[in-house]
């Protein structure tokens, strides 16, 4: 990993760009408690990033902080070589940044489709009189981004249940969805927390399948929270590792299971 | 075995996101428009239309416009008497002050204007939510007919306090006064409940209806996939307000004729109108006109037996009548929470199958 600024060529032979979203000295606080303490990391365009750590070791937070549902009490976000001010989720979205949920955030009464539609809201232009007549501009618009929805929908293998209430899915399927929903916004970066949490092995191998799937067909940049480490050492390309707030580690997979820290943390160390 | 789907294929997305997918269904609206439009006008009579047809369409309208706030965009209100006290209102000052515009602009009008009262009190629910929600709607209803009652220019200084619609005519036929036939009547309002249907069908369907139920399902989740929930919540009061506010001024200068604030638009028109959609089925359009027909009808029909029928002097009737609908009213709320919506629902699946079990 010689050359940082003009991006890496991973293990597998992927060529990484730029840095697409730059973390400078975030420091989160609730009241008296620090959540996540003077962290600084990159996000490079088209790598699989992940952040691991024991229970309550900040990982959420730092992807509400990305995600722009917390502002960061210190420190500096910037995307795409410009500081992101501090703005309101929605704005966040707009900026071309979507997510998914440890627990599942779907919206219950809509059918899986319409869920999926609701990703793309953000790219939908036309207004409210044009709807409400239906004519021209909204029909078309309906109609072409249901189209690119319809692939995401081909992609991640869900035709049968495209009609289903989201509530009457099982968690998998959800879970699936929910991806999918994330996808249609064509995210700059997409932010799984937990995409595989209360998954049972098969359906982690196509939840994995999926994300690397998505990384080799669109080039989305993937930022992810798992607790499987199985999974976070062969998805992703680089790895932050917090513990109580802070990062103690930072790199490859390999590098990151070797480090002292890394193991003291996770496997406990002696006091004296 | 006769209502299904199959061998009905979609070859385009157009064709598969219509109002009506299946092509059974399609043919039943059809039928309903000919009849509403082709058979009851010629049949109708003054009784049908003040008792039955004209009370259900203006209901029907006012459903809808509820059905969008509380059904789709999921913020509860109490306030409908109040908002459709502004449409009447401001119908009744539109047609006074400009006797020489079209009556169906000015009903389109106070819709507009109630729009601008609705969005003024649908600010706070930016931050309260729920409960909290329907007692700040509830202050609204309250607020507006004690300033109808106070200020004496929203009625013309009239010496009753009450407001009596002008004769307004469209095409040379009246459409309000005492000349007015029950044609006439039955068919402006079927008109504008057709529209005023459409449109929320289209916006339902589409972008804006799609933001109003991701912030009714989960309103964290809506903002964090680029919603903005001040804008999608104002838009969900004023379109429902608008629709409000124009069911008002039709049943102010349509239906009544004259009325008087307290009486025509008090709490009790916000709880039948919540009735009616909760009745109905939240969230949907069909069901707005379900439940309106279903507590319009349902005393009418009462009365007729219990009197007609039975014989029973008509002020037990009227009593016992109330205490079947609110009886009534529960066990459909046991049975089915989701109103005749679900159940049409769930006779259509079933149709599907039939006659076979699975």
């Amino acid at each position: 990993m010689k050359d940082m600024i003009e991006g890496y060529t991973t293990a597998d032979g992927r060529q990484i760009g730029g840095v697409l979203m730059e973390l400078k000295n975030i420091t989160l606080r609730f009241g008296g408690v620090v959540a996540i303490k003077d962290i600084s990391f990159d996000i490079r365009e088209g790598e699989i990033r992940a952040i691991i750590g024991p229970n309550g070791a900040g990982k959420s937070s730092m992807l509400n902080v990305i995600s722009g549902f917390y502002v960061p009490t210190e420190g500096e976000v910037w995307f795409r070589g410009e500081r992101r001010p501090a703005m309101r989720p929605y704005q966040v979205a707009r900026l071309g940044i979507a997510r998914t949920f440890q627990n599942i955030a779907l919206f219950d009464g809509m059918s899986v489709l319409d869920n999926i539609m609701t990703g793309r809201l953000t790219l939908m232009k036309s207004g409210l009189l044009s709807q409400a007549l239906w004519m021209g501009k909204a029909a078309e618009e309906e109609d072409a981004h249901r189209e690119k929805v319809e692939k995401i929908i081909d992609f991640l293998e869900i035709q049968n249940i495209r009609k289903t209430p989201v509530g009457r899915l099982p968690y998998g399927l959800k879970k699936r969805v929910e991806l999918a929903r994330a996808l249609a916004a064509e995210p700059k970066i997409l932010l799984l927390d937990e995409p595989m949490a209360g998954m049972n092995v098969e359906e982690k191998e196509d939840m994995c399948r999926f994300i690397l799937d998505v990384n080799d067909e669109f080039g989305t940049t993937t930022v992810l929270i798992e607790h499987d480490m199985g999974v976070v050492m062969d998805l992703s390309d680089r790895v932050v590792v917090m513990d109580y707030g802070r990062k103690i580690g930072d790199g490859p997979p390999e590098e990151v299971r070797n480090n002292q820290d890394v193991i003291d943390a996770y496997l406990g160390v002696a006091h004296d | 075995m006769f209502y299904r789907e199959a061998g009905d294929f979609k070859t385009s997305y157009r064709a598969d996101s219509q109002t009506f997918p299946i092509r059974l269904d399609r043919m039943g609206f059809w039928a309903a428009m000919l009849i509403a439009y082709a058979v009851v006008p010629f049949v109708i009579d003054d009784y049908w239309a003040n008792a039955v047809f004209v009370p259900f369409l203006i209901y029907a309208i006012a459903a809808i416009g509820l059905n969008i706030l509380v059904g789709f965009a999921g913020q509860v209100s109490l306030g409908t008497g109040g908002f459709m006290a502004v449409g009447a209102y401001a119908v009744y000052k539109l047609m006074t002050a400009f006797p020489e515009v079209p009556f169906f602009f000015h009903v389109i009008l106070a819709g507009g204007v109630t729009a601008c009262v609705g969005v003024l009190f649908g600010l706070p629910s930016l931050r309260i939510k729920g409960f909290y929600l329907a007692v700040a709607t509830l202050a609204a209803q309250f607020f507006l007919v004690w300033l109808f009652n106070k200020v004496p220019w929203f009625y013309n200084y009239s010496a009753s306090g009450q407001i009596t619609a002008p004769d307004r005519t469209m095409l040379g036929i009246y459409i309000t006064g005492a000349q007015t036939s029950a044609v006439a009547k039955y068919l402006f309002c079927l008109v504008i409940l057709t529209l005023v249907a459409l449109v929320a069908r289209n916006l339902t369907r589409g972008t804006v209806g799609r933001k109003w139920m991701a912030i009714r399902d989960m309103d964290i989740a809506a903002e964090i996939i680029g919603v903005n929930p001040l804008t999608a919540k104002v838009t969900a009061f004023a379109v429902s307000s608008f629709f409000i506010g124009i069911a008002g001024a039709l049943l102010f200068s349509v239906y009544l004729g004259a009325a008087e604030v307290g009486e025509a638009f008090g709490i009790n028109k916000s709880f039948l109108v919540l009735f009616m959609v909760i009745i109905g089925g939240l969230g949907s359009i069909f069901g707005s006109f379900a439940g309106a027909a279903f507590l319009v009808l349902l005393p009418v029909f009462l009365k007729n037996v219990l009197v007609g029928a039975f014989g029973w002097p008509t002020d037990v009737a009227a009593h016992l009548e109330l205490m079947i609908v609110g009886a009534l009213i529960i066990l459909f709320l046991i049975v089915e929470p989701h109103g005749l919506a679900q159940l049409w629902r769930i006779a259509k699946e079933k149709l599907r199958l039939w006659p076979f079990p699975h």
